[in-house]
This record gives structure tokens, C-alpha cells and sequence, in this order.
């Protein structure tokens, strides 16, 4: 008995003092499912978020367009195997965490259910869903759980190059012809509320009390991160010489932040619950690749047991 | 498929981090897949892998006593000789 209380005390101490947790050491049960969900839920969206864009790579417009939306998308793949291997120190399994994103399970983020129309569409998730979470991203380099925070700063680095990459197809789009203009700035109208939106649900709608930010897992609250998102934004959409997306975008001398427009959150919940024009496609496509792939799974069994 | 960690050294310093881990069937293929997935952009030219299972380590959290042993020792630390003025290049 006095063991169990040590080992509590000893876990809450590291979570006041901003220390990791690691794999060894004891935590609460529900501090162990927190961390697994939100580890889910992000490895889901490197993983999906690889689709939208591998819609383009046939069709970039330049091979070193082509060859740098390639890296983009193995830097995902990268991003989701480190952090697969960071939820198996949890002790989940790969296939156990397979099944969940394909039985619809654990989720991914919502955004990537929209679809990717044009060219310019690549540049905007670049720029604005990769910049987006960059700003989610950097909070979580401080989370408590270790494997997770030193994951971070890892992808942290790589994700850099994303969004840069998607800002410079804006700049050649929309300082090239009317049409490539026009094209960056439907792609800028049609991503802008869907990126505000990734930032979850206004601090006054989460549960009271949030247990991610009482264990530290998610170390900054959702509107702190989109008005630092939107502040950053604005000035890039000025350089670029696009029209706001959002017709009460305007700077509050007294605030010293940029207001903007009301969030229909009723388009979130519906895409979110599936009503999205990709919703199924996403999962279906990781269903195929994932049957696809069965030889190379088959062939790794085949070797190992000749080898045994 | 056994589990590896992989540790690089980069070309400017001295010594070998901790950067991951991956799964593999054996130390080569885990060595291909380290040079893959963790120097895409020439972050070490020296790769390290190790199975996870070999590695045995402590923990902050063990018995006291393992590190007490440290904590009383300070005349080990430079910082502990306090130098006499006149010296100044020691």
C-alpha cells in the first residue's frame, strides 16, 4: 500500500516539475490511455494526410515540384513510424493500432477529409494545415510523456520544410497569371476555415477541467494556438496579395491580435461524423494499401521462419 | 521482427545520440532502415543499432543508493578548488 503511494506521488511530482515520464516508470491507468489516444489520433493524420497530397505527385507541375512533394510525403510516413514506435512503448501493437484507424476507432484530423482540387491546393495545405500544425507542434516538444516529446522536436524540424514548401508554390502561384492568381486564391478560400477549425473546439466549449492539460499532455490551450496561428498568417496572405478569406479579418489596435470571423463549428461536427466528401475514400484507400501490401508482410514471415 | 535502437553520430561532433528506434528482422536490415528513415537529410555519418533488449539501463527513479555514492563527493568537481587570485590562467 505504501508502494502504490510512493509511486503516485512520485508520478504527480514529475508532472508538476515539467519532468518526462518514461516507459518504466508507473502511471495512472487513465494517464495511459490519454497518452495512447492522443498519440492515435496524430499518428492517424501523418498517416491519412499523406493522401491528399499523393493526389498531386503525377500531376505536380515541375519535376522539382514533384521530387520536393515526394520528400514532403515521406517525411509523413517518417513522422508516423516514429510516433507508432513511441505508442508501442505503451504497450499497443502495431496491428492493434492499424485496426483502430481502419474500424474507425480512433480518429484523424478532420481536415484531411476535404479534397485536393487543384494544384494550389498543395501549396495551401502546405502553408496553412502544415503551418497550422507547427504551432500545435512545438507546445508538444514540452508534453510529459518522453517518448512523445522527443518525437516532437524531431518532426518539429522536418515540418519546417513543409510549410515553406507549400508558402513557395503560393508566392509562384499568385505573382504568376490571372488564372494561376485566381487558383491560389480559391485554394487560400477553401482551406482557411477547415485549418482554424484543426485547432479544436473554443477553450470555453472542452470539458471543464480538460485531463490532457491537468497531466500536461497538451501543454497550450486551443485558442491561445489559433490567434497565434491567424497573427503569424495574415501578413503572408498581405505578401502574397490575396483577398482575406474571411471578410472580418481586421487588427485590434487594443488587443494586439487580429480579429476574425465567427467558426461554424456545425461544418466541423458534420465532417467530422463522416459527412465529408473524402471521409470514406481516406479509410478505404489505407484499406487497400494496407491489403496491398499483405506480400511484403507474408514474405518477412516466410524469411523469418526459415531463419529460425 | 525485433526491435532496434539506433543512435548516429553526426560529422561535427564526437559521439553517438540516441535518435529512435525502428523494427526490423536483423541488425543489416535494421542498419538500411536506420540509414532511411533517420539520415534523410545527412543528420549523422555514423549509425549505430543495437536491439532493444540488450540494452540495459538505470533508471532516476532506482534505489538511492545506487547514486547516493555521488552526491558526497564534491571535491571531485573542479568547482570545489577555489584558486588563489594571482592564478588566473588555471
Amino acid at each position: 500500500m505504501q508502494d502504490a503511494k510512493r509511486q503516485e506521488h512520485s508520478f504527480w511530482e514529475k508532472i508538476e516539475s515539467n519532468k518526462k515520464v518514461e516507459p518504466k516508470d508507473w502511471m495512472p491507468d487513465a494517464y495511459r490511455k490519454s497518452v495512447i489516444r492522443a498519440l492515435l489520433n496524430h499518428i492517424n493524420s501523418e498517416v491519412i494526410g499523406m493522401l491528399p497530397e499523393k493526389n498531386w505527385v503525377t500531376r505536380a507541375p515541375s519535376l522539382r515540384r514533384k521530387a520536393a512533394l515526394l520528400a514532403k510525403i515521406q517525411d509523413e510516413a517518417g513522422h508516423g513510424l516514429y510516433l507508432y514506435s513511441s505508442a508501442e512503448t505503451l504497450g499497443i501493437s502495431r496491428p492493434e493500432m492499424i485496426e483502430s484507424l481502419q474500424s474507425g476507432q480512433s480518429q484523424y484530423l478532420f481536415v484531411f477529409n476535404y479534397p485536393t482540387l487543384t494544384w494550389a491546393d498543395v501549396g495551401a495545405i502546405g502553408w496553412l494545415v502544415d503551418g497550422g500544425a507547427i504551432g500545435q507542434q512545438v507546445p508538444l516538444q514540452r508534453t510529459s510523456y518522453g517518448p512523445y516529446a522527443r518525437a516532437m522536436t524531431r518532426i518539429c524540424k522536418e515540418e519546417s520544410f513543409h510549410q515553406r514548401l507549400g508558402y513557395d508554390i503560393m508566392i509562384t502561384l499568385a505573382k504568376g497569371s490571372n488564372e494561376q492568381k485566381q487558383m491560389a486564391q480559391d485554394a487560400l478560400n477553401r482551406w482557411w476555415w477547415p485549418t482554424l477549425m484543426m485547432f479544436g473546439l473554443p477553450d470555453t466549449r472542452t470539458a471543464h477541467n480538460d485531463p490532457l492539460m491537468k497531466w500536461k499532455i497538451k501543454p497550450e490551450t486551443n485558442d491561445n494556438i489559433r490567434q497565434r496561428f491567424i497573427d503569424q498568417t495574415v501578413p503572408q496572405i498581405d505578401y502574397l496579395g490575396l483577398e482575406y478569406p474571411d471578410p472580418e479579418i481586421k487588427w485590434n489596435e487594443g488587443r494586439q491580435h487580429y480579429d476574425f470571423g465567427k467558426i461554424d463549428w456545425d461544418e466541423f461536427y458534420s465532417v467530422y461524423n463522416g459527412s465529408g466528401h473524402c471521409n470514406r475514400d481516406r479509410i478505404q484507400q489505407h484499406k487497400s494499401a494496407h491489403q496491398e501490401g499483405n506480400w511484403v508482410r507474408e514474405a518477412m514471415r516466410k524469411y523469418r521462419e526459415k531463419h529460425e | 521482427m525485433a526491435l532496434f535502437e539506433v543512435f548516429l553520430r553526426s560529422k561535427r561532433s564526437l559521439d553517438h545520440k540516441h535518435v529512435g528506434s525502428l523494427h526490423a528482422n536483423d541488425h543489416q536490415q535494421a542498419l538500411h532502415y536506420a540509414r532511411d528513415c533517420y539520415i534523410r537529410r545527412s543528420e549523422g555519418i555514423s549509425i549505430w543499432i543495437v536491439k532493444s533488449e540488450d540494452i540495459v539501463a538505470s533508471q532516476e527513479d532506482d534505489s538511492p543508493s545506487f547514486y547516493d555514492p555521488m552526491d558526497d563527493k564534491p571535491y571531485r568537481h573542479p568547482s570545489f578548488y577555489k584558486l588563489p587570485k594571482e592564478i588566473s590562467n588555471m
